[in-house]
């Protein structure tokens, strides 16, 4: 079992391998990689990275008790604020490369009876409390088990992300299912392993599953 | 086959593929002088600098746009064509292995003639025209192509359609071995192949629709439909079947493929209509490939004054 104990230094490696796909991204718009249709390749792009962070933010808790890899979590705020760095982007690019900040088309868009922008937004909006809740002073103000409460609302904004991208697709719906199927097994996974250890002392945490 | 004028325009006088390259350049000078904040304001100097460039040395036809045409890179790497994967780029990707000869076009149905014809047999003595149309795609974007075709109302006069026909439907072709899109895949399109189309008889008449076999006055490519593909530019980009190996006269509406697959999203007609939206979004603007800002969509795609009259009396909220 890796102690991460000179996490000092794996926290920059990961921090760096969690730009990778900006910087990919970029490379790719000034090296002229990009389709005919460069602004939905930045939206699509930023979009499919929102949701791979959001799940493998979601996959830490499960990991570090099933594997009993305890030391991950101290990778899981980073993780967390690069989903709300991407889906910030993703948002951005939105308002302002794809509609030019047209407020009265995004408005539009999002009150209409279309929920496919709407649930994005909405998946957006809900990372934003997490992401300035998610520093030691704001755990400590709010009390572990309230914090502990409002960050689940990260389930919440994962699932509104799944279905915005199950909307955004026209019938190859394949995709937007794997990632629901994923989500619903992380979610599964953190029900069933909370109600194994949630209620054992904080020691034994530390355990691996068997 | 191949369907020329004489007074063919090579493709790189009409689509300046250096100018194509130019902008990708300029994105890159600009960009590395600006930082990527100023991505927004450079994207639409782009467009200006491909419309200084270009150069018409064809006569505008009666029914030709005289907007900027899509470059030619664009308009072959950037595709809509599920036969052959359902991202963008698939199609020119994993065209490699299609054959668009020989071709076999399969005519029948209520027609006077119904057989089978060899693509050069089934256009023989029609007169092919090149036609600047606008494509709007359903999916909200839009391009400036310029085709080679003959309009299908010329094919239909000669194969000689009986007074019962109301409709014409047509196929695209089945090739799994050569068209990966078509092999059974859960990560595929969600249609059923063959791919159908079809138009109701006044609409197939129409002078607009076109039976395209070349783009930018060069033979056309795999993934823009080779041999041969309709284009109906007051319809909706899918409603262009491509590759079309059947052609059928019938006195019933045809069940298209996206018609059939998704019915409360897609209808028959798919007349482009800014004022009806796509139950997920919004058919009130378009992004015109190579521009930065959306423009307005136009009733029929601009071309109302050739195609409204058909429509009359229609409810097309209903006739979607």
């Amino acid at each position: 079992m890796p102690k991460f104990n000179r996490w000092w230094i794996f926290k920059p490696a990961v921090f760096v391998v969690c730009l990778v796909p900006m910087a990919w991204l970029v490379w790719d718009i000034f090296a002229g990689n990009l389709s005919a249709n460069p602004i939905e390749d930045i939206r699509n792009r930023t979009g499919i990275w929102t949701l791979r962070f959001l799940m493998i933010t979601l996959s830490v808790t499960p990991l570090r008790r099933i594997i009993g890899w305890s030391s991950l979590i101290r990778f899981r705020r980073m993780l967390g604020l690069f989903a709300f760095f991407y889906a910030f982007v993703h948002f951005i690019t939105y308002i302002w490369l794809d509609q030019a900040f047209a407020w009265d088309e995004i408005v539009k868009d999002m009150i209409s009876k279309r929920p496919f922008i709407l649930s994005g937004v909405a998946s957006f909006v809900l990372l934003i409390p997490l992401a300035i809740t998610s520093t030691k002073k704001w755990i400590g103000r709010l009390g572990g088990k309230r914090w502990q409460m409002i960050h689940r609302l990260i389930y919440l904004s994962a699932g509104l992300g799944v279905l915005h991208y199950y909307w955004r697709v026209k019938l190859d719906i394949a995709r937007p299912l794997a990632y629901g199927a994923v989500l619903a097994v992380l979610l599964g996974l953190r029900v069933t392993v909370a109600a194994v250890y949630d209620r054992r002392p904080v020691g034994a945490h530390r355990a691996p599953l068997q | 086959m191949l369907i020329k004028r004489a007074s063919d325009i090579a493709s790189s006088e009409i689509t300046p593929e250096n100018l194509y390259h130019n902008r990708r350049e300029f994105i890159k000078t600009a960009s590395a002088v600006l930082g990527i904040a100023a991505a927004g304001a450079i994207l639409p100097a782009c467009t200006n600098s491909a419309v200084s460039g270009m150069t018409q040395s064809k006569p505008k036809g009666k029914y030709d746009t005289d907007e900027k045409p899509t470059p030619y890179e664009d308009v072959t790497h950037y595709n809509n064509y599920y036969e052959f994967g359902i991202d963008k780029a698939d199609p020119a990707a994993n065209s490699g292995k299609f054959k668009p000869t020989p071709w076999t076009v399969s005519v029948e149905g209520m027609v006077k003639k119904p057989a089978s014809y060899s693509l050069d047999d089934l256009l023989k003595g029609l007169t092919p025209e090149e036609r600047v149309y606008r494509m709007r795609c359903v999916e909200a974007w839009s391009m400036v192509i310029p085709w080679t075709g003959v309009p299908l109302a010329a094919l239909i006069a000669k194969l000689e359609p009986t007074p019962a026909a109301k409709y014409v439907e047509f196929k695209t072709i089945m090739r799994p071995d050569e068209m990966p899109g078509q092999r059974p895949s859960i990560f595929g399109s969600g249609l059923h192949w063959p791919y159908t189309e079809g138009l109701r008889m006044d609409e197939a008449m129409n002078p607009l629709a076109l039976l395209v076999t070349g783009v930018y006055g060069k033979p056309a490519l795999a993934q823009n439909g080779a041999p041969m593909r309709l284009v109906t530019p007051w319809k909706y980009g899918f409603k262009g079947v491509k590759s079309i190996v059947k052609i059928r006269f019938t006195d019933k509406q045809p069940l298209t493929a996206w018609n059939e697959a998704a019915p409360q999203e897609y209808g028959f007609f798919a007349n482009v209509n800014p004022q009806v939206d796509h139950p997920r979004w919004s058919q009130a603007s378009e992004r015109r490939i190579g521009e930065f800002y959306k423009r307005r969509t136009l009733m029929f795609n601009g071309y109302a004054d050739q195609v409204a009259q058909m429509y009359s009396g229609m409810d097309l909220r209903k006739s979607y």
